[in-house]
This record gives structure tokens, sequence and C-alpha cells, in this order.
């Protein structure tokens, strides 16, 4: 998430079993080389890079998108909390207020204090760090070039591009670059946004949508087709059926148009409703786009490694082993084409790769049956597949669905609605009904489907 | 919680050869070829095939016992089919222990040979006595429902487990009634209909369980940037208030769901005057008598008193404290099981003093090393423990609403006594089962005299053939409510549905409330080390520190996840444990996988949910035998 390519360079340590034995040596060229080049610095790279060199001792990797976005999920789900504590018997004088500054600096810090540990942990593993922008000189030279632009060559038997995704911006929307921001930036807002316009449907959209509205600032969400897209729709709907009910106000079918700051400071968005094709505008103080992210390919010179990347989304080809078009330079994470982009699954394809590369495994990345947990206020936890997936891999006919709204007790002594609580097994109709999907949206969904997922892989 | 789709609803009445085997078999034994079979039964294995068969014949209006290839039997089962009447049908040159059924089957009937008829409950003969029977019209008269009877189930107790029998077998069209009698409690406390789950046990447990964590909610809720006045004060009222709705609530949809499945409910207590007959007594002393064809006991537990000076006139259990009309105050809570910890949390966490008076262990039963864990999240929060002394005598001080009582107690290792004042004294040192005054002794139903609990089969059937039991009266069965449910839809299914499936007491997950929550499934370290040997055993652990505390500032090496593996089976786990927030909701999932075999290497490949604290079990790394290092850094 950091605006410069970062490059992690690990040796191997003496072997064990390192493939090649060579350790971190200087050619008379005067170029490093390596047996592992890591490039990025994002949950994967680091996953794949720490597991290279310490076999058994695979840390948790932290993403500063995730644990930042549950921090401010619970903050906001701590206000309601509080509502529901009176009805509990606790008697808390109005008014309650929330303070965006004094969440944020308490997120902040801890995710900095996260940022600290992390390096330690690299330094502690004979990891290499480099602070480089990197890009390919040929199949096994990347050319790294540091802030002060001294360049550096750097070579390895294995490449492993993990490189992630940013942010996309809608770059042909009139405003948006100048006066948008996106979740790389909503965390470390030392101010409140106020009155947020998100644009997006994605889950990024919807949990930055869902807190705001939980802190008790006024959020809308702009999206041209459906809510959580490849989620189970089904779902989907319930979601942002909570949301909506919770005060989330939601603007569809709508594209934004342009964005002006207005003499007050305030942002002006226009956009259109595509089905009537009539323009609306509304003023907010944020508008975040959450509109999907971009793969970090551009200047990685993939050509001249002769790396081949999808044309359309920019996303680095790869087959089960993680291999590129060039069989020792691998991608994985969000920069890998028809990848789900999640933290943990980044994180395992990471270690699964570096393990298969020292030799000590061959289990290959199963991503199917990746469980997921959408962090909106009320939760959505899945593993396996959609009602539609399954529908479309199995027929309709092989497919049975049970399901049951519930209401979870804590519910009931506040008076919460809990009409969008509700849980669905997708199986196959044959007995013994093998569950190919499981969907959960309630409280708590995250812990709920960990274990749930076991059973379905 | 319903799934949409009802299954089991159209029940398939027919009992194959192959379904006969797995009622008839002794547990654990598969079908063998079927080699002509010298009897060796013991008296025990007689005694208990000759109950199956019993339980088989009153079970079902017509019982065939048959041979596959016998021509009589074949015409008997025409007859039947003709008259379009269902049977059960049970081939005995298909069974593995079809030679002991047809010997068994001789003693009761005195006939030897097959077809073997029975047609509700009467021994109708061979194939020329049914022909006859046929004929004569007896056949027809005998196909008639029994009309002996006012009911054909008659459920004494309307908790969870009785209930739910009831409900299922009014659904598979019989007539039932349910008998359901709160006796009041020492101080005069008494609930409506739904057992001890809905009225005094897990519904208001849980909701004041939510209370007290709302209460750390707070706490938290500054940390996160939500401000409000320093000054926040707990209202017992209110929360008994919303509790006592909520499970009024409750008792009304017991009563409309049972109306609406047109079951009989009677609230008068229930007494077994001779066979297939009780007495209901009702809270006006009203007598009536109702007779039925199976009883199913459930009358579950009431809270132990001690028996000593004070304790009946001034101690509350479990039964009074969620419809306390006052705040208890400062509270002795007496005993260490999963009540008195509950209630100990909830109450410190609402802001109370609490102490706690344990006469040896805690959480006996459950993994010692998460008990003591658990026991110290609990000092943390203020709770107070004092170990090993067990009351002598209550006495009071000041009456009032609470008043005072002083506290005797001496060490159970010496002499040494201690005196303490508290407002209120919560015994919560066990459960004692409602099977004395019920006249079991008329039918002779056979309890243990020890604990008074009712030794059943595995189908749930003592040893009166037509009466069972489900529920926390139940021998050596884990007392929880959705096990009794469980329990006692099967066995509804099995008396009145043709089904089969019993209930499977193994791998039940459970889950204590207190503040810091403990889920678990499976066994306990001890007892994993008596079944497998402890060198056989993997254990990984490791201390967590969840997201959410982080920020909270809250203890980072307070979370504890532990699995226990059977090194020589693949590294199955045989015991998980969690002591950490939303345990319940964690275990669950997991328990879910153990059904299924779950194995270390399984959690190793299974993806976290990024960032949860189920998440644990997916990176668990460190060996308890490795004695590395688990607790965590930061804050």
């Amino acid at each position: 998430m950091a605006h410069l390519l970062r490059s992690r360079v690990p040796t191997w340590p003496p072997p064990p079993r390192g493939p090649s034995g060579h350790t971190h040596q200087e050619h008379d060229t005067g170029q490093q080389c390596y047996d592992l080049l890591v490039i990025g610095g994002g949950s994967g790279g680091l996953a794949c890079a720490k597991e290279g060199t310490r076999w058994g001792l695979g840390g948790t990797c932290v993403n500063v998108g995730c644990i930042p976005k549950k921090l401010m999920h619970q903050a906001a789900l701590l206000g309601g909390s509080l509502h529901d504590a009176s009805h509990f018997g606790w008697e808390v004088a109005q008014p309650i207020r929330h303070d965006w500054r004094k969440m944020a600096e308490a997120v902040q810090n801890y995710v900095k204090s996260l940022n600290w540990g992390h390096r330690v942990q690299l330094q502690d593993r004979k990891v290499k760090y480099f602070n480089f922008k990197a890009s390919f000189v040929n199949k096994h030279t990347v050319c790294g070039v540091s802030k002060g632009g001294k360049e550096t060559l750097l070579s390895a038997e294995h490449i492993v591009i993990a490189t992630g995704g940013r942010p996309r911006y809608p770059t042909h929307i009139e405003g948006a670059l100048e006066y948008g921001i996106t979740s790389d930036d909503i965390f470390w807002l030392k101010e409140s946004p106020g009155r947020t316009l998100v644009v997006g449907a994605s889950y990024v959209a919807l949990e930055c949508a869902g807190f705001l509205t939980g802190l008790g600032l006024d959020a809308t969400v702009m999206m041209r087709s459906v809510p959580l897209r490849a989620f189970d729709q089904q779902m989907a709907s319930l979601v942002t059926n909570h949301m909506a009910s919770h005060g989330t106000r939601f603007l569809r079918g709508c594209i934004p148009l342009k964005v002006e700051r207005l003499s007050d400071g305030q942002l002006q968005v226009t956009w259109v409703d595509l089905a009537s094709d009539r323009k609306d505008t509304g003023t907010f103080d944020t508008v975040l786009w959450a509109v999907g992210r971009v793969p970090e390919t551009g200047s990685l010179n993939l050509e001249k490694a002769g790396v081949w990347n999808s044309p359309d989304t920019q996303k680095i080809l790869v087959d089960a082993q993680e291999a590129t078009s060039v069989p020792h330079i691998y991608a994985i994470g969000d920069v890998a084409e028809g990848r789900p982009e999640l933290t943990p699954t980044a994180i395992m394809a990471g270690r699964l790769l570096a393990r298969r590369l020292c030799g000590q495994s061959s289990d290959l990345m199963d991503y199917d049956n990746v469980p997921t947990t959408v962090f909106t206020p009320l939760e959505y936890g899945c593993v396996g597949l959609s009602e539609e997936e399954a529908v479309a891999r199995h027929g309709e006919d092989s497919v049975e669905v049970y399901h049951a709204y519930y209401k979870p007790l804590e519910f009931t002594v506040p008076e919460r609605d809990a009409s969008q609580c509700y849980i669905k097994v997708v199986c196959l109709r044959e007995p013994p009904r093998l569950v190919l999907g499981l969907h959960f949206l309630g409280p708590n969904a995250g812990e709920v489907t960990q274990g749930f997922a076991l059973g379905i892989k | 919680m319903s799934p949409g789709p009802v299954r089991g609803a159209t029940p398939n009445r027919r009992l194959g050869s192959v379904r006969g085997v797995s009622v008839l078999s002794p547990p654990g034994r598969r079908a063998r070829p079927s080699a002509p079979e010298t009897s060796r039964l013991s008296s025990a294995a007689r005694e208990e095939l000759r109950r199956r068969l019993l339980d088989l014949i009153e079970g079902h209006r017509v019982v065939i016992f048959s041979k596959s290839y016998c021509p009589h039997s074949a015409r008997v089962k025409e007859l039947f089919s003709s008259l379009g009447v269902e049977c059960n049908i049970l081939e005995l040159d298909q069974v593995d222990n079809g030679a002991s059924v047809q010997e068994v089957l001789s003693e009761i009937t005195h006939q030897n040979t097959v077809p073997n008829i029975f047609v509700n409950k009467v021994h109708v003969g061979g194939c020329d006595r049914t022909f006859q029977a046929h004929q004569s019209g007896l056949l027809q008269k005998l196909l008639q429902e029994d009309p002996a009877y006012d009911y054909d189930l008659i459920v004494i107790g309307g908790g969870s487990g009785g209930l739910a029998c009831a409900q299922e077998a009014a659904i598979l069209g019989r007539k039932v009634m349910v008998l359901d009698f709160v006796a009041p409690s020492p101080q005069g406390t008494s609930w409506g209909l739904g057992g001890t789950c809905v009225n005094v046990g897990c519904v208001p447990k849980k909701l004041m369980h939510q209370a007290a964590l709302l209460g750390q909610a707070l706490t938290d809720s500054r940390r996160f940037g939500w401000e409000f006045s320093q000054q926040v004060k707990h209202n017992w009222g209110t929360l008994t208030e919303a509790v006592q709705t909520h499970v009024g609530s409750l008792n009304w949809g017991c009563r409309l769901s049972l109306r609406e499945k047109a079951v009989a409910y009677v609230n008068a207590h229930g007494e077994f005057v001779e066979h297939h007959k009780v007495k209901a007594t009702n809270g006006k002393g009203q007598k009536t008598c109702y007779t039925a064809a199976k009883f199913v006991i459930a009358t579950g537990e009431r809270p132990r008193y001690l028996g000593i000076q004070g304790a009946k006139e001034y101690c509350i259990t479990s039964d009074d404290l969620f419809s306390l009309p006052y705040c208890p105050g400062a509270t002795l809570v007496v005993g260490a099981s999963y009540v008195a910890l509950e209630c100990a949390g909830f109450l410190a966490g609402l802001g109370l003093e609490v102490t706690v008076m344990v006469r040896s262990v805690l959480l006996r039963g459950f993994d010692q090393e998460m008990a003591e864990r658990l026991g110290s999240s609990l000092e943390r929060l203020g709770v107070r423990f004092l170990r090993k002394f067990v009351p002598v005598a209550v006495l009071q001080l000041q009456k009032g609403s609470p008043g005072k009582l002083k506290v005797v107690a001496r060490s159970t290792e010496g002499p040494e006594t201690v005196e303490g004042v508290y407002n209120t004294v919560l015994l919560a040192i066990g459960r004692d089962s409602c099977t004395k005054g019920i006249g079991l002794e008329k039918i002779g139903v056979k309890i243990n005299e020890k604990n008074g609990k009712i030794p059943v089969n595995d189908m749930e059937q003592t040893n009166v053939p037509y009466v069972y039991a489900v529920g926390d009266v139940l021998e050596g069965k884990p007392q929880l409510t959705p096990v009794a449910m469980q329990a006692g839809k099967l066995l509804a299914r099995r008396l009145f549905g043709g089904c089969l499936e019993k209930c499977d007491y193994v791998n039940v997950p459970t889950v204590v409330f207190t503040p810091l929550e403990y889920g678990c499934c499976g066994l306990s370290e001890e007892r994993a080390a008596q079944e497998y040997q402890r060198e056989n055993l993997e254990v990984y652990h490791t201390l967590f520190w969840p997201l959410e505390w982080t920020v909270a500032c809250r203890d980072n090496n307070a979370c504890y996840a532990k699995i226990i593996c059977n090194k020589f089976d693949n590294e199955r786990v045989v015991g998980f444990h969690i002591l950490g927030p939303n345990a319940g909701e964690i275990t669950q999932g997991f328990a879910a996988a153990m059904k299924c075999g779950l194995t270390k290497r399984l959690l190793d490949d299974t993806v976290g949910i990024h960032p949860t604290c189920a998440e644990v079990f997916t990176t668990l790394e460190i060996t308890k035998s490795s004695g590395l290092d688990i607790m965590q850094k930061g804050c």
C-alpha cells in the first residue's frame, strides 16, 4: 500500500535444503545474486519471504488494510453496543458522541506498532529488505532504483512478483484525482471525513460505508450495478438491505460524472442515473473511490522478462503453481489474474510457493473453498460456492439449498431488527448432500465461518 | 431456527432387513454372512435383545418376523399388503443375529417358527392363525388403533427435551400430552413452560452475560473514540425486567407451539400410579388420571441445597437469581460448576463484588488447564476466590432487599474457619435429578440410587420398555439443551416415525459463558491422556490477542487456544479448546469439522479469515512438548 514499490530480497540460510546452496554472493559484475527475490512487500510477498528463510515459523502477516478496517468496524459496532447497553440496564447519560480523531489516532498507533514489528521479524529471518523501485532487465535480473536514484542490479534463481494492487482512481472523471480519496487514505485521515460519498460496490466500498454510518456519519454508496459482484447475490442484497435500514443511503444504477470543489470547501458531485439518463448533484465532505484495484505491473517492464499479463486487467497470467509464462518467475496475490483479492489467500499462496521452491512440499494452493468475511455492520461470512456458481457448475436440479432466518438471542432485549440474519447452505441434492457453499449473515460471522470452512474442505 | 425443507416428513415405516440389523445388533457389530449361528448370548445380551424386540413390537402396528425364502411368510405379507396395511418386517435370515432373535422370540411367544406376527402389541401367531383371525374379523379389530389408552405418548416435563419429543410425535400424527409443573424454589420462585433452559438456565444466563459484556464494551468504546459522561451505573431492575419479558415471551411461544401441534398441555405434576397410568395433580390439588401407550420422562434437574444451617432460609440458587427483585449486591457464590462461574462472571461484570468459594477444583470434568486460565480471567475481573473452603453455616445479620448474611466456612484441609459478610449467597454446588416423587418405583423404573439418574440404553429406553427418558435425568449423558432437544426429537422419530437414527452423544461442543468465554469440543487433556496415553498425543497451543483488544488496551495474554491431536491417527484432533471472546460462535463450526474427522493438517491447509480470533487455529505451530514461549508481546 505504500507509494513506492519495494523489493525484499531474502537469502536462504546455510542449507538445510536450499535448492542451490549458494547464498548471497557478489558476482564479477557487481551484481548481487540471491536464491529468491520477492518484489512487493504486501502480505503474500512477506509470507513467501519469511517462509523461505525458516521452516515452521511462518508468522502472521499483517495488511494495513484489514487491520484498520476491522478496528474501525469494531468502533462502529461499539456504537451499537452503547445503544444496546441501556436496554440491559446500563445507564449512560446522553449525549453520546464519537470523536474520529481519537479513534484514528488509536488505530494508527496500533498499525504503526505492527509495521515496526514486521521489520524486526524480517531481520530475524535474514531477509534482506530494499526500499527500491524494481523493474525487470531480463529473465533473471531486476534493476532496483533507490529513492536517491541509485541503481542496483539484483539477480535471482526464482523471482516472485507480489506487487499487489492499488485502489483505482477513475481518472476519466473530472476532479476524481484532485478531490477524491481511496481506502489507502481513509484510515489515515486525521479529521472526520464527514458526509461521505463512497463510489463502488466492492466489499471495500460497503465496509467503509458501513463503519462510517455506524460512527454516526452520513454515508452514501453510489454503485453502477450490483453490490458484491462474484459473491452470492441473495446474500449481497441482504447485506445492502441491512445497511440501508441502518441509515446508509444507496444510489443504485448511477455513475459519477464530475467532482468539483465549492467555495465553502465542500465537494459537489454530479452523477447520472443510467436508467433514466437524468443527472443529479449532491454535496459531500469526502468522496471515497472504491471502484476496484489496479495491479502494480505497469513499471515492472514485464516484457523484458517475457512475463505475460492480461491485456484487459493488466494482471499477470499464472498457472496452478503460481508460475507465470516464465517458469522461474511467479506471481501471487492481487497482481495475479483470477485470484481472489484476499489477504489470507495471498499469505497462504506465498507460504506454499516458498515451500515448493525449497522442495519441502509440493502442495498447491486451493483457491476454491477459501473462507472470507465481509465486515459490514452485519457481517457476512462465506466459504465455497455462491448459489449462482453452484447452479452454474452442477445444474439447477442437482443443487439443494437449506436456509433459515434466525434471531440472535442478544437481539431480543434491545429489540434489534434481525430480519437480515440469515444462514444458507448450498448442497448437492444427491445424498450425502455434499456441502458446496455456506453463507452466514449475522453478528460475528467471521468467527462463525472459520470452523465451518474446515468442514467444507 | 429450523432449516427450510423438512426432512423425514414421510416416514419409511418398512423395516427392511438391512435396517433390522441396526435395530437388533449390539452397537459396534456389523452384519456377517448369515452362516447358521449357534446362540451364545450372555444373559445381559439376551436381556438387551429382549428389550429391543419388545420395543420393536410395542412401537409398531404390525410386526412380522419372517424369513425371506419362507412361502408362509410370503403369504402373510401378501395378506397385509392386500389390506393396505404397512408392516414392519424383519427377515431373520438376513440379520446377523437372526438365530438369537428367534430364540428370544420363542421365549416371549412360545412359538419358534416363522412367520411370527404381532398386531398392535398382540401376538397373533403364525401364518394359519393370522388367516383365521382375518376370517373371524379379529384381525381387523386388532388393526384398529389401540383404544385402551388416552394418549399415544405422555411426556412428563416440559423442558427442551420433553417439548422437542412431544412436538415431533405430534407432527408424526400421534396423540400426545405434556405434563409440566414447576415446584417453587425454597425462596418461592416459580416459572412457566419451557424448562430450565428457557426460564432459569441458558436463556436468561446468556442475556445477563451479554449485559456484562456490554459493560465491558462501554469501557472499550471510549478507547475507540466514543465520548459520554463518566458516570455509568447499572440498574438491576431494568435488566431483570428485560430478561423476564423475553422469558415470558418464550413461555408463551412454547404454549403456542404445543397448541399449534395439538399437543395437550396440562400444568400439573405427573406421577405414575400403575403401569401406563399417571396421576396429574395441578396447583389447586385437583387430580386427574391419564393413560398412554408410551411415556417419556424429561423432568430434568433442580439446584442442590447444602444441608447446613441457614441454607434453605437465606440462600438463593440460579432458580432465583434471574428474576431476583433486587440487586444482589456483594455476593458469595458457593461452588465451581459452570453455573457458579458464569453467575460469578456476569455479576462481577455488572460491577458487583463477587467471591467464589471452591471446595476443590474449578469446572470438574473440564480440561483443568483451561479451567485454571478461566479462573485467572475471572480474578482479573475482580472476582475473589476462596479455595478449599466449604460453608458450614449461613446466618442472617440484617433483613432487607438484599439483607446481610454472615457465612462461616471451614477449610477442607484443616481446622481453620473464616467468616465473611455478604448481601447474597448463591448456591451453585450441583443439581439433583427430579426423579423422586413421580412414582417410578410403582412401575419399576430403575434409577441410580446414588445420583437419582435414570440409566437408559442407546435408544433412551429405561428398563421398563414403554418408558423412555431424555435430557438431564439421563445417567452419563451431556446435560445440554441442544443434546436433549436432539435426543427428544430422534426418540419421537424412532417411536413413531419408523426412523432408526440414534442420538450421538460424542463430540458434543459446549461453551461456558464466563465474561471470557470458554468453548470446547471433544476431550480434555486429562481424558485424552487416559484414552490415548500422553506420549501418543501432541498438544498445540498459543496465547492470542484479539485485534479488538489491542486498541482497547486489554490483556494481551488472557486468550488461549489449544488442540489435542492423536499423533498416531494422522494428528486427528481429539480435543478443541478456546478461551476468548465469542468462543461460543467459534466452537460451533469446529465441532462440525471434528464430526468430519478434523486433522491438524486440515487446519494448516485452511485459509484463515482475517482478522478474527478463530483464525488462530489455522496457524498453530507451537507444541506444548516443545516448551516454547507462547506469550504475545505488545501494548
